[in-house]
């Protein structure tokens, strides 16, 4: 039975912080990413990318490219089998088929520049790129739709003549893919009992996971119809199984091996390259390797969408929200499937709001299929929320901090979609904000200012496997098969570590490929120290309790006669015949009592722990430039239980400089035609640590009930508050209030001419 | 008898019943009693006989994993949520 989360324990291994078991390597460049693998004979795959935003594919000719010496193969949708319309459960979510083929490789319609048209490989390179050049595609070139308001306007051009929603009916073309409604009580009723309501309109811009390594994948195909895929990916068994379907074959015939990873923030929850290398592979015999550049990373994989946030809340003056009423409406990209749903349930999941509704929409437009990015939506509809919040409390005369409080979600509200939470660490966080010395400290001089602002994200469960192997030495190999984006194959090995007794570098944590482990979902959605680190520790339990009916077989004893405790094996009767034994002197004795020892476990993981946030930013906006300088910068998380400390600190920090960047810089420049004009990093401006103070961190443990470990999931909530508590902060050193992302200089620039402009105005009509 | 809460656009199909009651020991008996009912709501709901990729189920407040499978108590609250995805 596992432990209870209430109870106290005195952990030795877990809550230290041991050097990574992966440090080495990554430090030494030894570790293998995607692009480093090679095989003797293997084949530089290219892929071809449409001009266009938004046109149909009337031809392509790839004799020339064929013809070109040292091209082996050239493929393009026609090599692919026709893909049902049907959604399929796929990692985290539903994706529909039809739509995941067409994003691979374009079937008659490109949607966006950058849409994959063809594919070639060759024996360099140098020569791939060539027969790219030769491979010829007549487009009829359609009108691009860049814009949610574009998309939904009677008469726009329509992307996708087969898409419908239920509420247009079965004979509309729409591009709009689906409406989501929530609502509680009387918003009329609500906004009457209003001392003070705000109301504003939100752009924010579309943006990039701003992953270092871009996306790579080997593929070899084999003559006896077995695939093997090395790949960066967040979910090896996401890669396989969405493979299996856009190939055509069957999921047992593909491994996938995973390579070390150089971020992926939900990026790489999806397939691109993947099926492109094995069908090359098929085609010609030979590995083939793909390797996307920076341009097509930002021109082709999946942003997160851009969105437009219509947002009205009403308060009481003594400070208590009582009605909420919101429009969103999020870019799904080319094909449905935009985290607009998840903004609806995360916009107002922080406060206690009795009367609201929501109204959701998802919105295709000719720009690439937006895939995750850390906590999905939340960011976007944080930024509404917790600004008009702030604005609020400001109109109230209510510190913001206490606002929050007094409003905040706990154990027993009822979420937006309805059921009560349980035990949550919001109050916690805030709590912990507020008694931090970062905002105890004061702020002075011109153009300074401080924002708060909190999020909430959900966090997800799903399926892991685990195995714990117990070596004749007693050292410990454990087996899982998530892929480690930040850390989390070192807490796996602590929680082995710690049930078992064992030194922490005694303990070796893999990470295996499809073959070699049991299913596991994707390392995303917060799940993999939750679930993984659930299957660890049932694992560990399991090889525990085969290891205390080896000591019993060695005494003569039953398994119930062993005790387990501080790393020794003893009789739970003294008896000084009976030496106690540490795991490595059982282990001595595998061989003759029985064989060897394997732990394992699967869990189906229930009873989430949601997390929450809540992130304190101090900046000084530059009147001048509209530039900003984050002067500090602090975050408060609920971790439930942090495992290696460190590394949840680095996922705090990790989420909200990623937040920071998303609020000051970062943006999708499209020129009229459609075509992305910041491809490269110099252009698309992310935050480097020159922008950034050192982000302070306050780990708050409200414990998850019901997990063994008491651990919350903590790799995404830390991104959702950022864009607001900088936001806020930008209003409280300028008197703006923003209400576009990002608050770049040129943009923040000109609200503030234009703030002087109207005080000055003002201060004229007045005399 | 479970209560099943009706998502807000479903309840068109209800003519504005916000709160069922159903018997039923699992999710897939909860949707068939509620189907019975409502015919459309349950074509909402089920897709080739299981819950929908695209629905998620909250049993009692806690996110079920096992689709028409997921066992329902006497005096269980049912909440039909979007799927939605992690990053």
């Amino acid at each position: 039975m596992a432990a209870s989360a209430t109870d106290v324990h005195n952990y030795r291994v877990i809550g230290t912080r041991p050097i990574r078991h992966d440090g080495v390597d990554k430090v030494t460049g030894r570790a293998k990413y995607g692009a480093d693998y090679a095989f003797p004979g293997m084949l530089f795959g290219k892929v071809l990318r449409s001009p266009h935003a938004h046109a149909n594919i009337k031809s392509i000719n790839v004799d020339k490219a064929l013809a070109l010496p040292g091209v082996k193969a050239v493929v393009t949708a026609a090599d692919l089998p026709e893909a049902p319309d049907r959604m399929e459960n796929a990692g985290e979510q539903a994706l529909n088929l039809r739509h995941l083929s067409s994003n691979v490789l374009a079937r008659d319609k490109v949607l966006y520049d950058g849409h994959a048209v063809a594919a070639v490989a060759a024996i360099s390179p140098h020569i791939a790129e060539e027969a790219l050049q030769l491979i010829e595609v007549e487009y009829e070139v359609l009108p691009p739709v860049m814009t949610v308001e574009a998309a939904m306007k009677p008469g726009a051009p329509i992307l996708l003549p087969t898409l419908r929603n239920k509420e247009d009916g079965p004979e509309k073309q729409t591009n709009v893919a689906n409406h989501l409604q929530f609502k509680r009580g009387d918003i009329a009723e609500g906004f009457k009992q209003a001392d003070f309501i705000v109301e504003h309109e939100f752009k924010t811009a579309m943006v990039h996971q701003g992953y270092i390594e871009p996306h790579s994948a080997v593929g070899l195909y084999s003559a006896d119809g077995h695939g093997t895929i090395y790949c960066s990916t967040q979910g090896t068994f996401n890669v396989r199984t969405l493979s299996a379907l856009v190939l055509g074959i069957p999921e047992g015939k593909i491994k996938v091996v995973p390579a070390e990873i150089g971020g992926g923030f939900g990026g790489k929850l999806v397939i691109y390259l993947e099926p492109l290398s094995l069908l090359l592979s098929k085609k010609t015999g030979a590995p083939v390797k793909l390797t996307m550049s920076r341009a097509e990373v930002l021109r082709a994989t999946g942003p997160t969408s851009g969105s437009t946030i219509r947002a009205k809340i009403g308060a009481t003056k003594d400070g208590k929200l009582v009605a909420a009423e919101i429009w969103m409406a999020y870019e799904a990209g080319a094909f449905p499937g935009s985290p607009v749903g998840a903004g609806a349930m995360t916009i107002i999941a922080q406060y206690n709001i009795p009367n609201f509704l929501i109204d959701a929409y998802d919105v295709v437009v000719n720009r690439p299929k937006t895939a995750a990015y850390r906590a999905p939506g939340a960011s976007n509809a944080a930024m509404a929320s917790e600004t008009i919040v702030d604005e609020l409390a400001d109109k109230c005369g209510i510190d913001p901090c206490e606002f929050r409080i007094m409003n905040a979600s706990h154990e027993g509200t009822p979420q937006v979609v309805g059921p009560p939470f349980k035990r949550i660490g919001l109050i916690e966080t805030l709590e912990a904000i507020k008694n931090s010395p970062h905002y105890k400290s004061k702020l002075e001089g011109p153009y300074r200012g401080r924002g708060v602002a909190c999020g909430f994200w959900f966090n997800a469960g799903m399926q892991s496997s685990a195995t714990v192997n117990i070596h004749s030495d007693g050292t410990v190999s454990v087996v899982i098969g998530s892929v480690d984006v930040g850390g989390t194959r070192a807490a796996q090995a602590m929680i082995a570590a710690e049930v078992l007794g064992a030194d922490i570098n005694d303990v070796r944590p893999i990470v295996a490929d499809t073959d070699s482990i049991g299913h596991t979902d994707v390392t995303g959605g917060s799940r993999t120290a939750f679930a993984t680190g659930w299957a660890v520790y049932e694992a560990a339990q399991d090889a525990l309790r085969q290891l205390k009916e080896r000591a019993a077989k060695v005494w003569e004893k039953k398994p119930e006669d062993v005790i387990f405790d501080n790393g020794k094996f003893s009789p739970v009767q003294p008896d000084e015949k009976l030496k106690p034994m540490t795991l490595k002197q059982l282990a001595g004795r595998f061989a003759r009592t029985g064989g060897p020892i394997v732990g394992r476990a699967t869990v189906s993981a229930r009873g989430v722990g949601p997390a929450f946030a809540t992130t304190l930013v101090d900046l000084e906006v530059d009147p001048d430039t509209g530039k900003v300088q984050v002067l500090r910068a602090t975050v408060a998380q609920d971790a439930g239980k942090a495992i290696h400390p460190a590394y949840v600190e680095g996922q705090m920090q990790g989420g909200t400089a990623q937040g920071i960047g998303w609020a000051l810089n970062e943006e999708y420049f499209y020129d009229t035609k459609g075509v992305l004009r910041n491809t490269g990093l110099l252009d698309y401006r992310m935050p480097t640590c020159l922008d950034m103070p050192l982000i302070e961190t306050a780990i708050v443990e409200v414990p998850t009930p019901g997990h063994p470990l008491g651990i919350r999931g903590v790799g995404e909530v830390s991104i959702v508050p950022p864009p607001a508590a900088v936001a806020n902060a930008i209003a409280h050193a300028t008197g703006v209030r923003m209400t576009q992302l990002p608050m770049s200089p040129p943009r923040l620039l000109k609200a503030i001419l234009e703030r002087h402009a109207a005080n000055e105005t003002q201060v004229a009509a007045a005399d | 008898m479970a209560t099943v809460v009706i998502p807000s656009l479903l309840r068109k199909y209800t003519n504005g019943v916000d709160r069922v009651t159903v018997s039923g020991k699992t999710i897939g008996q909860v949707i068939d009693e509620l189907g019975k009912r409502y015919p459309e709501i349950r074509d909402n709901l089920l897709e080739n006989g299981d819950v929908k990729p695209s629905v998620a189920v909250s049993i009692d407040g806690e996110m079920g994993t096992g689709g028409v499978l997921d066992q329902v108590r006497e005096s269980s609250e049912i909440f039909f949520i979007p799927a939605i995805g992690g990053g």
